[in-house]
């Protein structure tokens, strides 16, 4: 699926399904993120860095708005390159963001647990969620190459 | 006069020592088990982000997995804070605090 090469550039082969799938879902998490931010199932995505509730108010006022940009152009640029046979190495990471997002919205929505069965076909979502992960699982294998063994 | 000023010097420095003291706890960045994010994903983010070696990555990862949490990476507080919005961005679960 995923193939890695030195300049950290990674070839894609998937399907015209696969790759709209993808564009669609992409999309529909961004829009997604252009509402209301307290969606409970996005609340995975922003996770609370501090206990105490003052220090974690100015956390979120500094880094929010930046994880929130952040999100949204992993997912801009994931939509932007479904059809690519060939990622940059920034297009890859962006993949790897936007997808474990997905992963996160979708999982947390399917009140997904630890072990669960991945190829559990009783519901689309789950199904998508499924394919998502093994996807994820390939694209990881693919850019792990690009780090030190030891 | 050396006698006299030697307890009060004493007075004067205790608090000073103990708020120093209190500066330099570093702050310490866990990272928690949860059932969505993939085990070889959150290898490949603790390399990414913190240039582990993949060996000692993969003890980090397993420690959270099995043990649900691990301490990922310490220092000042705004070390701590700024490891800990990058973890977010990567969708981990992440927490900081003082040791």
């Amino acid at each position: 699926m995923f193939k890695p090469s030195a300049d950290g550039a990674v070839a894609v082969r998937l399907s015209r399904e696969e790759r709209s799938l993808l564009m669609e879902l992409a999309s529909e998490l961004r829009s997604l993120l252009d509402g209301t931010t307290s969606d409970p199932s996005l609340r995975r995505l922003f996770p609370p860095g501090y206990e105490d509730e003052r220090d974690e108010r100015a956390y979120r006022d500094l880094t929010g708005g930046e994880l929130l940009d952040g999100r949204r152009e992993a997912l801009e640029l994931l939509a932007a390159s479904a059809q690519k046979d060939r990622l940059s190495a920034e297009e890859a990471d962006a993949w790897l963001r936007a997808l474990n997002d997905l992963r996160l919205v979708l999982g947390t929505r399917l009140d997904v647990e630890e072990g669960a069965l991945l190829d559990d076909p009783r519901t689309p979502e789950l199904a998508i969620y499924g394919y998502l992960s093994w996807l994820q699982e390939q694209l990881v294998a693919a850019l792990s190459s690009g780090f030190p063994e030891r | 006069m050396s006698t006299t000023l030697a307890p009060a010097e004493v007075e004067v420095e205790q608090p000073r020592e103990a708020e120093d003291f209190e500066y330099d706890r570093p702050w310490i960045v866990i990272v928690w088990n949860d059932p969505i994010n993939l085990m070889s994903y959150v290898t490949l983010v603790f390399q990414k982000l913190f240039g582990y070696s993949r060996a000692r990555a993969t003890k980090l990862m397993l420690q959270v997995h099995n043990e649900g949490k691990a301490v990922v990476s310490s220092g000042t507080r705004e070390k701590a804070e700024y490891d800990v919005s990058r973890l977010h961005a990567h969708g981990l679960w992440a927490t900081m605090r003082q040791d």
